[in-house]
């Protein structure tokens, strides 16, 4: 089977999946200020930490572009390393988004509290579940390339986990600017 | 220690009810059965091997028609329970409890909606989609079967109920909340649909991206999209509409379950839930879904109309424009399922007339169909009764939905028995006629023999009666301000005899339904009569019918070369032949992974229905190690080499 029609279905999937973020996002928007008394977005969100954990993950896909250049110059190490130091900086991530969760469900502001913060932890929760399969897809790939070197097949999966990682990036802006950067508004 | 290895779990669940115990022991009793004749004619190989871990798109076709007919007869008995309640609940409870009809109602729309309607055109679209674009498999052969899989998955989990738990949900189809909330409905049933519908959702959104892609990459060479026959171009809109609206149903639902699960407030009543979002969001699924339910029958017809009549299909392009206006608009319309919610004048304006819209391309096709028929050479085989059967049904309930689409009217009849007469004149007179039409048309191509005609008509007119005689009283109910979903009635209102009107319909209905099984064993029983040895028992135009029936392993020896729209017609004018020069055929392995994948995703849905934490930890893993497997696996397809092509070719005659 040709790759070219692996890659279009997996840009159909990554669409249909677009489609379930944005039923997550037009859930925040309405939500957002149903806060029933409990502290809104203005009172929980850290700009800086939000911030760090965007550089994070921009930086991760740019470490992902860095794997899939390697695997074009057919260097199984170097992809390795890349996609290794992807998987760190998507694990620092998906820790970052641990804390402040555990921190906010400290404050009392868990997605029990209210409509908003149920419609955030959902949003962002399943950004984050999203985040945890690509990390796990990543391993698994890595140790394909360990054990078996850069087969075409292997190839060809790995521009598609290189597609959804930075398509989870994409998704992340969105968050970034409609969660945290207009709660400030 | 019980709550950790069984959940919520407990000896409570077992059958106790005699509806439960009932349904246990037959589906034990079938299982038995199929079991004891599978051991004694020593089939358990032949089953696993030639169907079970099949990817070839036909068997996977046959196993969805098979599934499909099944839970077919199961949603028979739910509304046949329904409508003898109704016929006999005035002025008394009937003989169901009122918690017991509700769940009744509720599984009869899902189990009509999900597995049989979807389950019947994924079939047919398996079967037939890949010979009619000149195509041997489907783009993504394991998706297929892992998409029949997590369907069927879906299917044991929503009777699953029977056995473990006893109640299902009792909300309605869509699982409105905050009904479906915990508060108001504590215990499993809502649970049991919740993930029901994400497995079947998730096996449905596979299938649909397989074939778009399939519809968009793997046609013959020459077939422009514009010479596509109707059928691939309505399963295109209707898988458009798959992957763009179930990704909807599936993160609803997610929520929905959050809210049960994690005391969430997203759809709940206070603590700053917001319940109209969910009628909002499960209709903008549910309104594409119903179009996903009767685009696919258009093309049907369309095919079956040009055949019978022997004549190409009246305004072809304009047919296609009108398949993808009903697509575009059938976005847009979703509000006028609750006119009554109180969006205001604009608002319920704007899709009160974009709804109306809908009504000019569905009258373009109308037209075109009559007059594909216009100086036609018309032959009234049995698919061309269920065609004209479907054409009367599809004007008298699209004029019904008119009728509710301008929000004044609709206010007078919302929610009323005449909605509910409207979506069955629609699903019944479209769908289900363009099952049973598309059946009769493609079986010789199927099983290599025509149905029994003379059964079939009959089974036609039990059905078309029993649909008036079952659905007129229920518009006229409407009308007389009965609301739907009533366990029961005060005598005084005079329904009654209605009801039990509806309820001699039914049973019409279901002499036309025990016709068509008695049809399939006589037509089997006299096969040898009814062979269909040319490949081309109707004079058929597109290019399935240029096979032999049933078709090869790999459907064409040699792909054809497309010059027009009819080929396979244009191929018999023109006295041109396939060429007979063979080549090497890649062709995908069998594989078990879809039903193993599918067994542990059927296991996380039971895990988290009865929130057993080990289950729904251990299920994923498994999920993991399987695809894994898979995705290390270089050998998936293997080649036959031409001489084997030939060899099958000269042995088929």
């Amino acid at each position: 089977m040709s790759d070219d029609i692996k890659v279009f279905g997996f840009w159909i999937y990554l669409m249909t999946d677009l489609v379930i973020f944005a039923v997550l996002f037009a859930t925040y928007a309405v939500l957002r200020d149903s806060t029933f008394g409990g502290p809104s977005g203005n009172d929980l969100f850290d700009m800086p930490f939000a911030f760090a954990e965007t550089i994070i993950l921009l930086t991760s896909s740019f470490t992902c572009s860095l794997a899939t250049l390697s695997v074009y110059r057919a260097k199984k190490n170097s992809v390795i390393f890349w996609f290794a130091a992807t998987f760190a900086l998507g694990a620092a991530f998906l820790f970052l988004e641990f804390s402040e969760f555990s921190k906010f469900i400290r404050m009392g502001a868990g997605p029990q509290r209210s409509g908003f913060l149920s419609s955030f932890f959902s949003l962002v929760g399943i950004h984050g579940l999203h985040i945890s399969i690509g990390l796990l897809w990543m391993v698994i790939s890595m140790f394909s390339i360990w054990l078996r070197g850069l087969l075409a097949p292997t190839v060809s999966k790995i521009f598609r986990l290189a597609l959804y990682w930075h398509f989870l990036d994409v998704v992340w802006i969105f968050i970034f600017t409609a969660v945290y950067g207009m709660s400030r508004l | 220690m019980q709550e950790f290895f069984f959940g919520k779990l407990t000896l409570d669940a077992l059958p106790h009810h005699w509806y439960t115990i009932g349904a246990t022991a037959t589906i034990a009793i079938m299982g038995l059965i199929c079991a004891a004749v599978l051991t004694k004619t020593k089939r358990w190989s032949w089953l696993w091997n030639e169907w079970l871990t099949s990817t070839d798109p036909k068997k996977i076709g046959t196993m969805y028609m098979i599934f499909a007919a099944v839970m077919f007869v199961r949603g028979m008995i739910d509304s046949g329970m329904i409508l003898l309640q109704q016929s006999i609940a005035a002025d008394s409870q009937g003989y169901l409890t009122a918690e017991h009809f509700q769940e009744i109602f509720t599984s009869h729309g899902d189990i009509m909606v999900f597995f049989v309607t979807m389950g019947f055109f994924f079939g047919f679209m398996n079967w037939i989609l890949p010979l009619q674009i000149g195509a041997r498999d489907l783009a993504f052969p394991f998706l297929n079967s892992l998409g029949f899989w997590l369907t069927a998955a879906g299917g044991a989990l929503i009777n699953l109920f029977f056995t473990c738990g006893g109640h299902f949900a009792n909300t309605g189809w869509l699982a409105i909340a905050p009904l479906s909330e915990l508060e108001f409905n504590p215990g499993a049933g809502v649970d049991y649909l919740i993930w029901s519908l994400q497995l079947s959702g998730l096996g449905t959104l596979l299938a649909g991206i397989n074939f778009v892609v399939t519809i968009i990459k793997k046609r013959a060479p020459g077939m422009s999209l514009m010479k596509m026959p109707l059928f691939v171009w309505t399963s295109l809109c209707a898988m458009i509409l798959v992957i763009s609206a179930f990704p909807v149903l599936t993160a609803t639902t997610l929520l929905l379950w959050f809210d049960r699960i994690l005391d969430m407030h997203i759809f709940t009543v206070g603590v700053g839930g917001n319940q109209m979002m969910y009628f909002n969001l499960i209709w903008m699924w549910g309104h594409p879904e119903v179009y996903i339910l009767v685009i696919p029958a258009f093309g049907m017809f369309s095919e079956i109309v040009s055949t019978f009549s022997q004549k190409k299909v009246s305004g072809y392009t304009s047919m296609v424009y009108a398949a993808f206006a009903i697509t575009f608009l059938s976005y847009l319309v979703w509000l006028h399922h609750f006119f009554t919610m109180g969006a205001g004048a604009d608002v319920n304006s704007f899709f009160g007339i974009v709804t109306m819209l809908i009504a000019i391309p569905s009258g373009v096709q109308v037209f075109n169909w009559i007059l594909t028929m216009y100086k036609g050479r018309v032959t009234f085989s049995s698919p061309m009764y269920w065609f004209i059967g479907f054409i009367c049904l599809f004007t008298l309930g699209g004029m019904a939905g008119v009728l509710m689409a301008s929000p004044p009217a609709d206010f007078q009849v919302h929610n009323s028995l005449f909605l509910v007469a409207h979506f069955h004149t629609m699903i019944i007179g479209v769908a289900l006629f363009g099952i049973f039409a598309g059946l009769t048309y493609w079986f010789p191509k199927i099983m290599g023999f025509t149905l029994d005609e003379r059964l079939g008509k009959r089974a036609f007119w039990f059905w078309l009666i029993g649909y008036f005689i079952s659905f007129v009283p229920l518009y006229l109910l409407g009308f007389m301000g009965a609301t739907r979903r009533l366990d029961h009635y005060a005598a005084s209102t005079g329904w009654q005899p209605f009801y039990v009107t509806s309820a001699l319909g039914f049973a019409i209905i279901s002499c036309g339904v025990i016709t068509q099984i008695v049809q399939l064993i006589v037509s089997i029983r006299k096969r040898k009569q009814h062979l269909d040895t040319t490949g081309d028992p109707w004079n058929g135009r597109t290019l399935e019918w240029s096979t032999s029936s049933p078709p090869p392993f790999y459907n064409f020896a040699l792909i054809p070369t497309v010059t027009s729209r009819d080929e396979f017609w244009q191929m018999k004018q023109s006295n041109r032949h396939l060429e007979n020069h063979y080549e090497d055929i890649e062709l995908p392995k069998n594989t078990g992974m879809g039903i193993y994948i599918s067994g542990f995703a059927f296991a996380l849905g039971f895990a988290l229905v009865w929130q057993i934490l080990w289950l729904a930890i251990l299920a994923p893993f498994g999920i993991v190690v399987c695809l894994t497997i898979r995705s290390l696996d270089d050998h998936t397809e293997y080649v036959l080499p031409a001489e084997k092509v030939m060899q099958v070719e000269s042995e088929r005659g």
